[in-house]
C-alpha cells in the first residue's frame, strides 16, 4: 500500500472550525480556560486553533501554553534514539483552571499520560480535557480517550499517520502510509 | 545531536565541542524546570546515585545533591570523614561495596589526581568527577562557561582571564580546556610562584600585572588562594597578595569598560576580591551557583540516558 491522503487542506480547515466551535460550546469566553499544545507536534494545531478562536470567533485573552513532556515520558532509556527536549512555554499556573490538552495524533495514549504528570507541576486544575486532530482507534495502551476529535481513523499498527502543516511542509494534509 | 560522546564525565579534556553544546542545550531546559513552582521532573526515578566526597565540599556537594533530587533520582551520600576509609579500606573496595547496593552513577571528589579515571576502569558505574586533586573539576568549568554564555551571548571569541592560584586550581585547568574548546582566548594572571611552569604549552598567555590583564579581558574569573594545598609559602603575606592581585571597585572603575566578574567560591572577602565587587551588578557569582544545578542536571541526565537495563 502506498501513501494515501486522509485529509486535505479543505478538510482540515472545516475540522478546525468545528473543533473551535465545540470548544466555545463548552468554554464560553475562555476566561477560566487554558489551551496547552504538546511539544513538538501538537503546538502547530494548538497555535492554529488559538489563532482561529481569536480572529474568527473574537475570543479575547486566550491563554496558550506549549508543554514539553520529554522529562516525564516513560520510555526514557528504552529507545534507541535519545530523547531530546523542546522548549517549554508555560507562563501561567493552571490552579483551578479548565485545561484543554492539544495534540495532533492520539495513538498509544502514553504522551497524554506524560502530559498529565507534567501538568501537575503547574497546579491542580479544575478539570482536563483532550483535543486531538486524529484519533487512532484500536491502538491504545492506556485508558485515555479524547473529548474532541477531528477524525477517527482505524489504522493498524503497521501503518503510520503523518500530519503535515503548512508552517513546516507547505500545505496542510494528513496521510496514512505503511511503516 | 543529543548524545554525549563519552561514557563518564572525568574531565573536560575528554570532551568534544559538540558535547559542551549538548550539555548547554539540555541545561537550558533544566534551568526552566528549576524556576517552576514545582522544580522537579521524574526522569531518573529508577536511577540511584552515590555522592562520594573524600574531600571537603559544601557548594558542589549541595549542588549535585539538589540536581539529582530535582531529577527524582535516589541519592546516597558519603563523606570520607565518617567512613571506613579511615579504617584502611581501599578506594575500589569502598566503591564496589557501595555499588553492590545497586548504584548506577558515582559522583566523586577525591584528593588524588586521576582518581576518577582510575575508578572508571575498575568499577561498573557511570563516574562523574566532582574534583580530583589539583587536576580537573569539569562541572565547575561547564557551569562557568554556561554562565558566560548566558551573560554575554556566547563564549566564542571572548577574552577570559583567570586570576589567582592557578597552580593548585582544578577549576583553572578545567576552565582552560572548556574555554578553548569553545573558541575563547584565555590568559592566566597571578604571582609567578602560583603559575605552573609550562602552562604556556596549553595555549594560554601569562600576565603578572593585574591591571594589564583586566584591561585585556571581557571576563575575569577570580580564584581563591588555596592555603590548605600550600605546603610552602608562595607569597610573603596575604596582605601583599591582596595589594597586587586583589580586585576592588577602584581598579574596575579605572578600566574605562565593564567586565564580568566570576568566582567559583568560596570567596575570601577582602583577600582576592572585595565585598563591593563581589556583590556588584557586574558580578555573576550567584548566577554561577544557580546555573550549577541546571548544568549538573544536564550532565547527570545525559549520562543516565546511556544506562540500559
Amino acid at each position: 500500500m502506498s501513501k494515501k491522503t486522509l485529509l486535505n487542506s479543505k478538510d482540515i480547515e472545516i475540522i478546525l472550525h468545528r473543533l473551535a466551535c465545540q470548544l466555545i460550546e463548552n468554554h464560553d469566553d475562555f476566561s477560566n480556560t487554558v489551551l496547552i499544545g504538546l511539544q513538538p507536534r501538537g503546538t502547530y494545531l494548538a497555535n492554529r486553533l488559538a489563532d482561529l478562536l481569536k480572529t474568527s470567533y473574537k475570543i479575547k485573552n486566550l491563554e496558550l501554553g506549549l508543554l514539553d513532556i520529554t522529562f516525564y515520558r516513560d520510555d526514557f532509556r528504552r529507545k534507541e534514539k535519545p530523547l531530546a527536549a523542546e522548549t517549554n512555554q508555560m507562563n501561567f499556573l493552571i490552579e483551578g483552571k479548565k485545561v484543554v490538552i492539544i495534540d495532533d495524533v492520539l495513538f498509544s495514549g502514553r504522551s497524554i499520560r506524560a502530559a498529565l504528570t507534567a501538568l501537575q507541576s503547574y497546579g491542580r486544575p479544575e478539570h482536563i480535557e483532550l483535543l486531538v486532530l486524529i484519533d487512532r482507534r484500536f491502538s491504545r495502551h492506556l485508558p485515555i480517550q479524547p473529548n474532541y476529535r477531528g477524525r477517527q481513523v482505524d489504522a493498524i499498527n503497521e501503518e503510520r499517520v503523518l500530519v503535515s502543516w503548512k508552517e513546516t511542509h507547505k500545505k496542510d494534509a494528513v496521510f496514512i502510509e505503511p511503516k | 545531536m543529543s548524545e554525549l560522546s563519552v561514557e563518564h564525565l572525568l574531565g573536560i579534556k575528554y570532551l568534544k565541542p559538540s558535547d559542551i553544546d549538548v550539555i548547554f542545550k539540555t541545561a537550558d531546559h533544566f534551568k526552566e524546570v528549576i524556576n517552576r513552582p514545582i522544580k522537579k521532573v521524574p526522569s531518573l526515578r529508577d536511577i540511584t546515585i552515590a555522592n562520594l566526597f573524600f574531600e571537603n565540599s559544601t557548594r558542589t556537594k549541595l549542588s549535585f545533591e539538589l540536581a539529582e533530587k530535582r531529577l527524582s533520582a535516589d541519592v546516597i551520600n558519603f563523606s570520607a570523614g565518617q567512613s571506613s576509609v579511615k579504617k584502611g579500606e581501599t578506594l575500589i573496595d569502598t566503591v564496589n561495596n557501595i555499588l553492590s547496593m545497586k548504584v548506577d552513577i558515582v559522583v566523586m571528589r577525591h584528593g588524588n589526581v586521576g582518581a576518577g579515571v582510575f575508578l572508571s576502569k575498575h568499577v561498573n558505574a557511570k563516574i562523574i568527577n566532582a574534583g580530583d586533586g589539583t587536576h580537573e573539576h569539569p562541572t565547575q568549568a561547564l557551569l562557568d562557561s554556561y554562565s558566560i554564555r548566558e551573560k554575554l551571548g556566547s563564549v566564542k571569541g571572548k577574552k577570559i582571564v583567570i586570576i589567582g592560584d592557578i597552580l593548585h586550581s582544578r577549576v583553572a585547568l578545567s576552565n582552560i580546556f572548556a574555554l578553548q574548546l569553545q573558541g575563547a582566548q584565555v590568559k592566566v594572571c597571578g604571582p609567578t610562584t602560583l603559575i605552573p611552569k609550562h602552562i604556556a604549552s596549553l595555549g594560554v598567555t601569562v600576565e603578572t600585572n593585574l591591571k594589564k590583564a583586566l584591561e585585556w579581558c571581557d571576563v575575569a574569573n577570580v580564584l581563591r588562594v588555596q592555603h590548605e594545598r600550600m605546603d610552602i609559602k608562595y607569597f610573603p603575606s596575604t596582605r601583599e597578595y591582596t595589594q597586587l592581585f586583589g580586585i576592588n571597585q577602584e581598579i574596575l572603575d579605572n578600566l574605562g569598560k565593564k567586565i564580568v566578574i566570576m568566582h567559583p567560591g568560596p570567596i575570601n572577602r577582602g583577600v582576592e576580591i572585595t565585598s563591593d565587587v563581589a556583590d556588584s551588578n557586574d558580578s555573576i557569582i550567584l548566577n554561577q551557583v544557580e546555573n550549577g544545578v541546571a548544568v549538573r542536571m544536564a550532565v547527570i541526565y545525559l549520562l543516565a540516558q546511556q544506562i540500559k537495563r
